[in-house]
């Protein structure tokens, strides 16, 4: 599709047990750029080549995981159209005053059929990169931290999955990129969904329990910048889960790790361009394990069970 | 630097973990299984095990998987302890992970550390 509509994931609303631990290693580890706390004390933060004011928002809770994952769309008009379609969908929909985030404008948030919280906003305060808008240099990558290009997409754990791709698919447009069936050829485990030429803005796996999150993923321009995160990943002592390797679904580079809620993370680099007249690509259930892991061919422990 | 045994009484094993080491790492970095291991940092439930003899210090864990009675009885979650004696405790792990229906242990007690 042209890009209009939803244009791409704009904010992860993530939920840790100390602000304080957080703001450090989000700052010195992953390298983002804090972007300030509001009133209700949540700390926000962007990655260096972000424009958007912000892209990861941390709230204190006594529990890990995601209170909600924001997509921007391209303005208010396509806001209002999407919000009727969501109700024409059946969908309750609830709109949340602008600058209740920091520098945002009026959003819509939903439940997905798994539960999860996803909002829609077209207006977000455009800070810049720090390279300006005219005669730009390059962004040298020095400093502290991995430092990620953007946040690049979410995988999320629960029940219908099925019911969320048609939200996606017939709602907001998303396309079908990869998934992977069951063994009896047709259920679907996993489900990766596209709403612009990424390999995934998007992704799902069928899981008993409602509203949990496995990970919200950053890019990375290179493989050796994936070497790179790995490295300072272990210098500072980061919980590592798997990689860095090669996902076979979508074939981008990857680490999967954790930060210090036992939030899961991941650096991700490449990944094909999708366009919406591609053919969907289907991995089978005895072919799962590289389809996550491309060089072990086979699951951890981890990838089906640990969630927040 | 101090270092303490660990004894795990669903399988019997133990292994010896340093004083600056979560009781779960202490497990992983010589090999030793027993505990489920996820995120190591206390968020995801998978490691929590119950501790039935000595002490230990710990940090925040999330209420999602153990509640403030629990936690105040020795059910704690691994990656978020570290040994200040020897230990013995049993797995709950992610199957029963929601559940401590055990007694209480008698002889546990724990420090709260920043
Ligand atoms: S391994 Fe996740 S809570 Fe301990
Ligand atoms: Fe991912």
């Amino acid at each position: 599709m042209a890009m209009t509509g939803v244009l791409r994931p704009g904010h992860a609303q993530i939920r840790v047990l100390d602000l304080e631990e957080s703001v450090a290693w989000y700052t010195n580890v992953m390298g983002l750029v804090p972007m300030g706390r509001d009133v209700q004390g949540r700390a926000y933060f962007k990655t260096r080549q972000e424009r958007d004011h912000h892209s990861i928002i941390l709230r204190q809770a006594d529990r890990a995981g995601m209170d909600f994952f924001g997509f921007k769309v391209l303005d208010n008009a396509t806001l209002n159209h999407l919000e009727k379609k969501l109700v024409a969908h059946g969908v309750r929909t609830e709109r949340i005053p602008a600058g209740d985030l920091l520098e945002t404008g009026e959003r819509v948030r939903f439940n997905l059929p798994t539960g999860h919280a996803i909002e829609l906003y077209a207006e977000k305060k455009d800070v810049g990169n720090g390279m300006g808008y005219v005669n730009p240099d390059v962004d040298v990558l020095e400093g502290k931290g991995i430092a990620p290009t953007r946040m690049d997409h979410c995988l999320i754990y629960g029940p219908d999955i099925d019911a969320n791709r048609e939200l996606f698919e017939k709602v907001l447009d998303f396309t079908l990129v990869e998934r992977v069936k069951l063994e009896d050829g047709t259920t679907d485990l996993a489900t990766w969904l596209t709403c612009s030429a990424k390999a995934h803005d998007i992704a799902m796996v069928r899981h008993n329990e409602p509203d949990k999150m496995h990970h919200v993923s950053f890019r990375l321009d290179t493989w050796e910048q994936v070497l790179r995160a790995a490295d300072i990943m272990s210098k500072n002592r980061t919980s590592i889960d798997f990689g860095p390797t090669r996902h076979g679904i979508t074939q981008g580079t990857t680490i999967y790790f954790f930060d210090p809620s036992g939030n899961r993370l991941e650096t991700f680099c490449g990944g094909y361009d999708h366009y919406p007249d591609m053919h969907p690509i289907t991995w089978t259930w005895d072919e799962v394990g590289a389809g996550i892991y491309y060089h072990a061919r086979k699951l951890n422990d981890t990838f089906l069970t640990v969630v927040t | 630097m101090a270092a303490y045994t660990i004894v795990i009484e669903d399988t019997g094993e133990s292994y010896r973990c340093v004083e600056y080491r979560s009781v779960l790492e202490g497990m992983e970095a010589l090999g030793k299984k027993g505990i489920p291991v996820g995120c190591r940092q206390g968020g995801c439930g998978v490691c929590k095990v119950r501790v039935t003899a000595g002490s230990y210090t710990k940090r925040v864990m999330s209420r999602e998987h153990v509640s403030a009675e629990e936690e105040a009885a020795g059910c704690v979650l691994s990656c978020r302890i570290k040994p200040i004696t020897d230990l013995r405790l049993a797995v709950i792990g992610p199957m029963r992970k929601n559940v401590c229906w055990m007694a209480e242990p008698a002889g546990v007690s724990s420090v709260l550390s920043t």
